[in-house]
C-alpha cells in the first residue's frame, strides 16, 4: 500500500462481503462493505440485532474470513494468512473485549492477563500484566479467581488482557451489555481513559446510542451494509 | 514442538487442571480399570510362573528328572547316574486300583507312587499329624504301610489305620499327604495319589512285561556343575536310552502350558476391557473439551495457534493418564496379590508375590497407547473450534471433523495398539484372531449406533414424549452410539463366553457320555485277555467291547528330521510331547474311514508300514510315502506312512494316531487295552467282576474322568466368567459417565416438561423408553455380535460341534441390560423430584 496515500489507516475493509451457509441455503451476513479506520479513531458501530455488526467485527478479528473483498490490519492482507499466522497477527495487534468476558476460570486474573503475553512470548509477561492490573484498578485482586470477581472487576480484567501486549486495535462487542448502568459507566471510562493515554483505536460494538456518541466516529449497519459513516465524505455518508 | 511452545503448553495445562479431576473421573476410572485387568492378567501369570521357576527343583524333585516307561535303567545307567550324581532318588509311578479290605465292593483307581528311602530329594512331604514319612512307609508286624490323598479315604470310607488292597498285598493306611513337593504334573489327576515304599512294590504282582510303569530318576548335581554339559554328556554316553531328560527349566511343563492358555484367553478379556474403557475415555474427553469450548476460542482469540491447543490439552491427557495408568497398576497387582496370598496353600504352585516389571511395563504401554488414541478423536475436534464461537450464546458441541494428520495419528496409534497385542500374545495365530474380531465387533456395534440414529432422524412420531426420546437419540453429540459401542463390546464378551463355555459344558456333559465308552480297561496282560472277553461279555447291559495290543512309544523323526527340528501345528504338538500309545493291526477296524493312501493287506510281511491320523499329518507336514521314527522301549523303528486315517478325538472313541502294519510290535512286551459300552445299572457289575478278577487291570470309569473335566471346567469358567463381567463394568462406567454427561440438559428437559404441565410418571416414561430402547438395541447387537464370536471360537480354534444356546445368551444380555441400564434410571430418578423454580430463575 502507497504510504502517501493511506498514511493513517489502521484497518481497511474493501468490498468485503460474508456469506455463510445454512439449512435454508446461504445467507448474506455482510454485503459490499468497503470501510477504512485510521490509527487512533475510536468507532461506534451500530445498528439493530441481526444486521452484522457482530460479524463485521469479527471479520475484523480475523475470526471469520471474508467470503469475498479484502481485510487487512497495519497493510498486511488477512487473505494469504493460514490459521495460525493469524492467530499471531491477532495477538499481536488486536485486543478484545467481550459482552460475556470469557475470562478462564481456572485462572487467576493476573493469569488471565498475562496470557497473551505469554502466548506472544513477550519477557517477564507477568510484571506487565501486574501493572496491567494496576491500571485498571484491580492491583489488590490479581490472585482471584473470575469466580471471586464481581462482574464490573470481570469486565475490568478482561479489558487488562486486551490491552496488556499494547495492541494497536482494541475490539469490544457490547462491553456493556452484561453489566449494570453505573458499573458499565466506570467500565466505559476506563476504556477511554485507556484510549487516550495509549492511544489505541477503539471499535466498540454497541446498541447503545449513548456509548457509540462517545466515540469520534459512528458508523451505522442494517442488513450487512453500511447504512451511514459518520466520517465519511458527506455525499456518501447521506446517499 | 519447540521447547518454548512445550513449557507454555506445559503452563497452561497445569492452570487447566486446577480444576480438578472432577470432569475426569470417567476417564480415570475407565483406564484404571482397563490397564489393572491388564496388570493383573500378566502380574499373576508371572507370579504363578516365578513360582513354577522358584520352585523348580522341589517341583521336579530334583536338578534333573529321568523318565523311562515299561523298564528300568540297567546297570550300565545306574552306574553312571550314581557316578555323576550328588544325590538320586528312584520312584515308580504306574495306574492301579485300591480296594477297601473291609469292603470289597469299594475300590478306585489310584495313582500309585512307590518312593525308595531318600525321597524326596528336593522339598518336603508334608503328611497329616506331622508323620515321617518313613515310618509311615515302614513294614510294621508284617504289614507295610502307604500314605494316601485325603480323597481316597472318602471314596473308599476308609479310615486313616484302615487296609487297603494294591495288586495282592494289603496295605495299612498310616496318613494322609497334605502336600507332595513333586506332584504339580497335570491339572487333571485320574485318580487320587496312594504311596507306598519301593521294596513294597513286587510283592503287589502289578508289575507285568509290558504294564504301563514309569521308572523315575531324579538326582541332585554338586553345585558348579554346568547343567547344559551335564545333560550333553548324558546324552552322548547313552544315545538311545530312550529317556526323557528334564532339567529345572521344565519342570511341571503342563502346568505352564495350561497357565500360559489361561493367560492368553484372560489377556484378551483385558484388551477387551481396555477397548470398552477406550470408548469411555473419548466420551469423556470429549465432554471436557466441549466444556473448555469457550477457553480453546478465547485462547485462540489471544493469538494461540492451534498447535497450541492441542498440546495443552494431550499434555492434560497425558497426566491423567499417568493418575489412571498408576491407579490401574496398583489394583492390578494388590487385587491378584491378596487373592493368591490368601490362595497360596491351596493352589498347585507357590506364586512368587514379586516385583515383576514386565507386565507392568506391559500395562503401562498399553494404557498411555489407549488414552491417546481414544483422546486424539476429540482433541483433533478441539482443535477445530471457532474463536467465533465466543460471540455466540449458546456453546456447540465439538462437531467439526478432525483434520488429516488427525486421522492418521488415530491410526497409527490403533496400529500400534494392535501391535502391542501380536508383542505380549504368546500365540500369534490368537492375536491375529482378537485383532480381526475386535476391529469387526468394533465396525459392527459403530454401524449399529449410527443405523439408529439415522433411522431415529428420521422418525416423526405424533407423541411428544415420545418425540423427545427420539431426538434424545439422535440429537447431536447423543451418547447413543457411545453407550451401544462400549455396553455392547462388554456384553457382546459376557455372551460369547457364556456360549463358548456352555458349548463346551454340553459336549463334555451331555454329548460325549452319549458316544463315549462307560469303561477303558488298561494293563490287560496277553494271557488275561480270553478270560476277560468272556468276563466281560457275560455281563448284562455291556456291549461293544473292543481289544487292541497296545504299548507306548515315542516319535523322535519326522520324516528322518528330528522332532525338535521340525515345525510343527501348535495342535498336533501333543503328539511329540511325550510317550503315545500305540498298536499294530492287521485288519482295518469298522467305523475307521481312510481318507488317504490304502490299507495294508491282512497278511503283509515286510518292513514297518504306518497308518497315520491324517490331523496329525497335516500337522507334522508329512503325507503318504514319508516316514515316521518311534522309539519304542529303547529301539527306534522307523515306518513308512502308507495310510491316513479321519480321527475325530473328542467323540472319545478308543482310536490310535499311529498304527503299525502286523509283526512290527509282537515281539515286544506289551499289554491290551478295552474299552466298552454299559448301561448304568450294568457299571457297577463289570467293574466288580473284571477287579476280582485281575488284580492287575485298572479301570477308568469314563462318567468320572468327565466329571473331573466338567468340575475343572467349572472352576475355570467362574473365573473367566467373573473377569469376564468386568468388560460389563466398564461399559457401565461409560454408560454412567454418558448419562452424567447429559444429566444437566434432561434435567432442563424435564424443568420444561413440567412447567408444561407433564406429570412426573410421564417425565419417568422418556427416561424407561430412552434407556430401554438403547438397552434393546445394544442388547440385540451384543447377542448377534457375542453369538457370532463364539460361533467363530468354537468352529475355527476348537474344532466343535456349534449349538446356538439361546436362553443363556438371552438371560445374560437381559441380567446384564437391566443391572446397567437400571443404575442409569436410578442416577435420573433424582430429576424427577427437583422443583423447577430454582433452575428456571438461574436460567
Amino acid at each position: 500500500m502507497d504510504d502517501e496515500q493511506a498514511p493513517n489507516f489502521l484497518i481497511t475493509l474493501n468490498n468485503v462481503s460474508l456469506t455463510l451457509p445454512s439449512d435454508a441455503g446461504p445467507v448474506e451476513i455482510l454485503r459490499d462493505v468497503d470501510l477504512n479506520i485510521a490509527r487512533g479513531e475510536t468507532v461506534g458501530i451500530v445498528g439493530p440485532s441481526g444486521s452484522g455488526k457482530t460479524s463485521l467485527l469479527m471479520v475484523i478479528a480475523g475470526l471469520e474470513r471474508a467470503s469475498g473483498g479484502d481485510v487487512a490490519i497495519d497493510a498486511t492482507s488477512y487473505a494469504q494468512l493460514s490459521e495460525d499466522a493469524m492467530a499471531e497477527v491477532r495477538g499481536a495487534n488486536i485486543g478484545i473485549v467481550f459482552q460475556d468476558f470469557h475470562l478462564i476460570a481456572n485462572m487467576t486474573a493476573l493469569e488471565n492477563v498475562a496470557l497473551p503475553l505469554e502466548l506472544a512470548g513477550s519477557a517477564k509477561p507477568f510484571e506487565r500484566a501486574r501493572e496491567t492490573l494496576e491500571d485498571v484498578g484491580l492491583g489488590h485482586r490479581v490472585g482471584h479467581y473470575p469466580g471471586q470477581l464481581s462482574g464490573g472487576e470481570q469486565q475490568r480484567v478482561a479489558l487488562a488482557r486486551a490491552m496488556a501486549p499494547g495492541p494497536k486495535l482494541i475490539l469490544a462487542d457490547e462491553p456493556t451489555g452484561n453489566l449494570d448502568l453505573e458499573t458499565g459507566e466506570k467500565i466505559i471510562e476506563l476504556m477511554f481513559g485507556l484510549h487516550q493515554r495509549t492511544g489505541t483505536t477503539l471499535l466498540l460494538v454497541t446498541h447503545e446510542d449513548r456509548l457509540a456518541k462517545r466515540c469520534n466516529r459512528q458508523v451505522a449497519i442494517s442488513d450487512g451494509r453500511i447504512a451511514s459513516d459518520s466520517h465519511a465524505a458527506p455525499t456518501a455518508a447521506r446517499a | 514442538m519447540s521447547a518454548t511452545g512445550l513449557g507454555l503448553a506445559w503452563r497452561l495445562a497445569k492452570r487447566e487442571l486446577r480444576g480438578g479431576l472432577a470432569g475426569f473421573r470417567v476417564f480415570v476410572i475407565c483406564l484404571a480399570l482397563g490397564v489393572a485387568a491388564i496388570a493383573a492378567v500378566g502380574w499373576t501369570s508371572s507370579a504363578i510362573l516365578g513360582g513354577l521357576k522358584a520352585d523348580a527343583s522341589k517341583l521336579l524333585g530334583g536338578d534333573f528328572e529321568l523318565r523311562l516307561i515299561y523298564r528300568e535303567a540297567n546297570d550300565a545307567q545306574m552306574r553312571y547316574l550314581l557316578g555323576n550324581s550328588r544325590t538320586l532318588s528312584n520312584t515308580i509311578e504306574m495306574r492301579a486300583m485300591a480296594t477297601s479290605a473291609t469292603d470289597r465292593k469299594k475300590r478306585t483307581l489310584v495313582q500309585l507312587k512307590a518312593v525308595d528311602g531318600v525321597y524326596p530329594l528336593t522339598g518336603d512331604i508334608v503328611l497329616s499329624a506331622d508323620a515321617s514319612l518313613d515310618d509311615a512307609l515302614a513294614l510294621k508286624d508284617g504289614m507295610p504301610g502307604a500314605v494316601v490323598d485325603p480323597n481316597l479315604l472318602d471314596k473308599l470310607g476308609l479310615r486313616l489305620g484302615d487296609d487297603v488292597k494294591i495288586g495282592k498285598t494289603l496295605f495299612q493306611v498310616r496318613a494322609t499327604i497334605t502336600r507332595e513337593p513333586d506332584r504339580v504334573t497335570s491339572m487333571i489327576n485320574f485318580g487320587p495319589r496312594l504311596m507306598i515304599a519301593k521294596s513294597a512294590l513286587a510283592a503287589t504282582g502289578l508289575i507285568q512285561p509290558g504294564s504301563l510303569v514309569q521308572y523315575y530318576y531324579r538326582l541332585t548335581l554338586d553345585p558348579g556343575v554346568d547343567r547344559a554339559l551335564w545333560r550333553k554328556q548324558l546324552s552322548d554316553e547313552f544315545p538311545n536310552a530312550g529317556w526323557r531328560v528334564r532339567g529345572t527349566d521344565e519342570a511341571a511343563p503342563g502346568v505352564r502350558r495350561f497357565i500360559d492358555r489361561l493367560t492368553l484367553f484372560m489377556s484378551f478379556v483385558g484388551y477387551t476391557v481396555l477397548l470398552v474403557g477406550g470408548v469411555g475415555i473419548t466420551r469423556a474427553v470429549s465432554a471436557y473439551l466441549e466444556s473448555k469450548a469457550r477457553t480453546i476460542a478465547t485462547l485462540k482469540c489471544l493469538g494461540a495457534r492451534a498447535g497450541l491447543i492441542v498440546q495443552i490439552y494431550l499434555l492434560q491427557i497425558m497426566v491423567l493418564s499417568l493418575v489412571g495408568i498408576a491407579l490401574g497398576i496398583v489394583v492390578g497387582i494388590a487385587l491378584p496379590a491378596a487373592t493368591l496370598s490368601i490362595l497360596a496353600d491351596v493352589l498347585p504352585v507357590r506364586p512368587a508375590l514379586d516385583f515383576y516389571p514386565a507386565p507392568i511395563l506391559a500395562a503401562l504401554t498399553f494404557g498411555l497407547l489407549i488414552a491417546v488414541t481414544a483422546a486424539l478423536w476429540p482433541i483433533g475436534r478441539a482443535r477445530e473450534v471457532p474463536a467465533r464461537d465466543l460471540f455466540r450464546a449458546v456453546a456447540q458441541p465439538l462437531t467439526k471433523r478432525p483434520r488429516g494428520a488427525f486421522l492418521a495419528w488415530l491410526g497409527l496409534g490403533t496400529t500400534a495398539l494392535a501391535l502391542m497385542v501380536f508383542l505380549t500374545a504368546t500365540d500369534k495365530m490368537f492375536a491375529l484372531f482378537f485383532v480381526i474380531g475386535a476391529a469387526l465387533t468394533f465396525g459392527l456395534l459403530w454401524m449399529v449406533g449410527a443405523a439408529l440414529i439415522a433411522v431415529c432422524r428420521r422418525v416423526q412420531p405424533r407423541n411428544a414424549i415420545l418425540r423427545l426420546v427420539i431426538a434424545n437419540v439422535h440429537r447431536p453429540g447423543s451418547a447413543a452410539s457411545g453407550v451401544i459401542l462400549s455396553l455392547g463390546l462388554g456384553l457382546s464378551v459376557l455372551v460369547a463366553v457364556v456360549q463358548i463355555e456352555g458349548n463346551v459344558t454340553r459336549q463334555i456333559a451331555e454329548r460325549l457320555p452319549e458316544q463315549a465308552p462307560a469303561y477303558f480297561f488298561i494293563d490287560i496282560q496277553p494271557d488275561q485277555v480270553t478270560e476277560f472277553d468272556r468276563i466281560v461279555t457275560g455281563i448284562d447291559g455291556v456291549s461293544g467291547l473292543r481289544r487292541e495290543p497296545v504299548i507306548r512309544g515315542r516319535i523322535v523323526e519326522i520324516d528322518g528330521v528330528p522332532v525338535r527340528d521340525v515345525t510343527i501345528a501348535p495342535e498336533s504338538q501333543w503328539a511329540v510331547r511325550g510317550d503315545r500309545a500305540l498298536t499294530s493291526a492287521a485288519e482295518l477296524k469298522p467305523d475307521t474311514e481312510i481318507v488317504a493312501g490304502e490299507w495294508w493287506p491282512s497278511d503283509y510281511a515286510g518292513p514297518p508300514l504306518i497308518s497315520l491320523d491324517d490331523g496329525l499329518a497335516k500337522g507334522f507336514g508329512v503325507g503318504l510315502g514319508d516316514t515316521l521314527t518311534l522309539n519304542v522301549l529303547g529301539r527306534e523303528i522307523t515306518g513308512t506312512i502308507t495310510s491316513l486315517r479321519e480321527i475325530d478325538w473328542q467323540s472319545l472313541r478308543f482310536d490310535f494316531a499311529v498304527v503299525f502294519s502286523p509283526g512290527v510290535l509282537e515281539g515286544a512286551p506289551h499289554t491290551h487295552i478295552a474299552a466298552v459300552r454299559a448301561t448304568e445299572a450294568a457299571e457297577k457289575p463289570l467293574e466288580n467282576a473284571v477287579a476280582d478278577a485281575f488284580d492287575n487291570v485298572s479301570s477308568v470309569r469314563v462318567r468320572e474322568a468327565l466329571e473331573a473335566a466338567s468340575g475343572l471346567l467349572e472352576s475355570i469358567s467362574i473365573a473367566i466368567r467373573a473377569i469376564a463381567a468386568v468388560t460389563v463394568v466398564a461399559g457401565a462406567v461409560v454408560l454412567a459417565g454418558a448419562l452424567a454427561a447429559g444429566q444437566q440438559r434432561r434435567l432442563f428437559d424435564a424443568v420444561i416438561f413440567k412447567v408444561l404441565g407433564a406429570t412426573r410418571r410421564r417425565i419417568a416414561a422418556t427416561f424407561v423408553l430412552e434407556y430401554g430402547l438403547l438397552g434393546l438395541i445394544t442388547g440385540i447387537a451384543a447377542i448377534g455380535v457375542g453369538t457370532l464370536t463364539a460361533w467363530a471360537v468354537i468352529h475355527f480354534l476348537m474344532h466343535m460341534e456349534w449349538t446356538w444356546l439361546p436362553l443363556q445368551a438371552g438371560a445374560t444380555v437381559l441380567i446384564a441390560l437391566v443391572a446397567t441400564v437400571g443404575m442409569g434410571l436410578a442416577g435420573s430418578w433424582r430429576i424427577l423430584g427437583l422443583k423447577t423454580a430454582p433452575y428456571l430463575r438461574n436460567d
